[in-house]
């Protein structure tokens, strides 16, 4: 079973995303069950939402508080809340960022970093900072955990249409094609 | 030969809201009234759209409150309509008094409860103290563990409901937060196999409000004199032996389920590696699947550990809890609400009842009130505190799961 944790703030699409992906997982034959945290909807506030995925049936219906991976949708989000928190070893983090990978800091646990310039590609296409779907197509580069396919069939079969859909169908090519995933080598023991 | 090849399942991804909407569109319900409330909203806007798109073919009113909604879904089930609602918490309250009138009207509604914690502290949660401060109204009640529960089961309440030993409102109960709003696979049955299996709506029978039989509904009854006293227990008996003639037609409307869809429910109690168990934990609602992953664990340790979960809430499957549970060291019963008459879990009163005539101690536990997680986790302290009981034989106090958090 592998964990994920989505990170964003009220209003981008967290808890949607979580949606597409366990569609899209669904397609590919997985058992998938993904659950949002509980919050008074407020747009900005930080938002989470836990995502688990395996070849068997899952049956915890619980929060996620040791993810394999940690998805954060929003560039500032990690300032108010620890989006490390829990993480397991050899981690994977798949960061919506403008900052090349030397001026942001995280844990040791985090062996694989995918970053993407998710606020700048959906200005461009959405002309609104909106980034849930360009994170799915970083997540799907950097991880392997789904295919770019199934994220386009359940962004299509999803309530989107018309120019809506074609957006974030270029969204989700984009985020795919523009995320730089870097191995992280384990800093030697001091 | 030809082979009866059975069609590929139609599965979709949806959260259990969506979920119970989609039972009650298959099930082709007549008549729904709602009025939305946290974390119910969402599956009355699934309804709504499935009614305006013309998938479902019921009339939806909008009222003003609680307390029309259950008084328009009275008269409609009196006209002979299916018909449905949800609700939960505060909005429970203010429907109070038509829900407590609905069960000796004997009128087969069925309901959803997307169970929350009651204020106050102020909060929007999941619980099952909603659910709980109405378990002896005389509603059936039902508790869901999984997504594709709530479809199946939604569905099955209506044949429970409309048995004509029956006639009793069902509530099919669904935790909210941890079922409303997660996200899965589920299979979706066919329409027709559904209309099959639900067979013809036949709910007025027995009280109408029909021009061309007439009758007075619910006329003044009781009191001290003439036939009153008598005809008050025959009415007040009649109810409890719906209640308690539902046990079977639970199993049997379960066991046809099974049949027809090829999925299997536990229809009263669930036992879960409860043979050769000496400690056993009790459960109910979205809880359980922590629960057993947290039994699997200690199995895997070495633990001789089980689990009953309970499905059927009222009428009390008293009965079958007791058969699963003999010969047990001891027992744990896990708790998402409070009974603050008897500082302790409701559940854990109702399995203490069912063992009276056993010496196994057992204990309460009381966890994800107002929202709170029951992890693995918090599962393995239980187990623990069971091992704990099975040596002492003397029942502590309440263990509150959430506690230090």
């Amino acid at each position: 079973m592998i964990e994920i944790r989505l990170h964003g703030r009220g209003g981008q699409g967290a808890v949607l995303a979580g949606n597409i992906l366990a569609a899209a997982m669904v397609h590919e034959g997985r058992h998938v069950v993904a659950i949002p945290s509980f919050g008074f909807e407020r747009r900005g506030a930080p938002v989470a939402s836990f995502l688990r995925f395996d070849d068997k049936e899952i049956r915890q219906l619980t929060n996620i508080y040791a993810p394999d991976c940690v998805l954060c949708i929003d560039p500032t989000v990690g300032r108010a809340v620890n989006i490390f928190d829990g993480v397991r070893e050899q981690g994977i983090w798949v960061q919506c960022s403008a900052k090349p990978l030397a001026a942001l800091s995280f844990p040791d646990s985090i062996a694989t970093v995918g970053l993407c310039d998710a606020v700048s590609i959906a200005l461009d296409i959405f002309r609104r900072s909106i980034t849930n779907t360009i994170m799915l197509g970083a997540l799907a580069k950097t991880t392997g955990y789904v295919s770019l396919e199934a994220l386009r069939v359940a962004i299509q079969s999803s309530a989107f249409r018309d120019a809506g859909l074609k957006q974030n169908l270029a969204a989700l090519e984009r985020g795919y094609e523009e995320t730089v995933v870097h191995k992280i080598e384990r800093r030697a023991a001091a | 030969m030809s082979a009866v090849l059975k069609p590929k399942p139609h599965y979709i991804v949806c959260d259990g809201n969506e979920a119970a909407a989609w039972a009650v569109s298959l099930a082709q319900v007549d008549m729904v009234a709602v009025y939305p409330i946290t974390p119910q909203s969402s599956l009355v806007e699934y309804l709504a759209k499935f009614i305006a798109d013309g998938r479902l073919g019921a009339e939806i009113v909008d009222v003003e409150g609680e307390h029309s909604v259950l008084s328009v879904l009275q008269g409609a089930c009196l006209a002979g309509a299916r018909t449905y609602t949800a609700s939960c918490g505060p909005g429970l309250a203010f429907m109070f008094e038509p829900y407590m009138r609905t069960p000796g009207m004997r009128l087969p509604m069925v309901m959803t409860i997307v169970t929350r914690d009651t204020l106050t502290p102020q909060s929007v949660w999941g619980g099952h103290q909603d659910a709980m401060s109405v378990r002896e109204v005389g509603w059936i009640q039902i508790y869901c563990e999984t997504l594709q529960e709530i479809l199946d089961t939604t569905i099955m309440a209506y044949r429970i409901a409309e048995h004509h030993g029956v006639m009793l409102p069902v509530n099919v109960c669904h935790d909210g937060n941890y079922l409303s709003f997660a996200t899965g696979r589920i299979d979706l049955p066919d329409q027709a196999e559904v209309a099959a299996f639900l067979g013809q709506r036949d709910v007025n029978w027995h009280v109408a409000l029909d021009p061309e039989r007439p009758m007075a509904v619910d006329p003044l009854t009781g009191g001290a004199g003439g036939p009153g006293p008598a005809l008050f227990v025959r009415y007040r008996k009649g109810q409890c032996q719906g209640m308690q003639n539902s046990l079977a037609v639970i199993e049997e409307v379960h066991a046809d389920w099974g049949r027809r869809f090829g999925r299997y429910h536990a229809p009263l109690v669930e036992a879960y590696r409860m043979e050769d168990a000496e400690l056993a934990l009790v459960t109910l609602g979205s809880m359980t699947g922590a629960a057993k992953d947290a039994v699997d664990a200690a199995r895997a340790q070495g633990q001789k550990v089980g689990l009953a979960k309970v499905k059927t809430y009222r009428p009390f499957p008293a009965k079958k809890l007791a058969e699963i549970l003999a010969g047990v060291a001891a027992v744990a019963v896990v708790d998402r609400s409070v009974s603050f008459g008897w500082n302790c879990g409701p559940l854990y009163q109702d399995t203490l009842a069912a063992l009276q005539s056993s010496t196994i101690p057992a204990m309460s536990c009381i966890g994800g009130l107002a929202g709170a997680d029951i992890t693995v986790g918090h599962f393995a302290r239980v187990i623990a505190a069971c091992a704990e009981l099975a040596q002492s034989r003397t029942p502590g106090d309440t263990l509150w799961l959430n506690e230090h958090d």
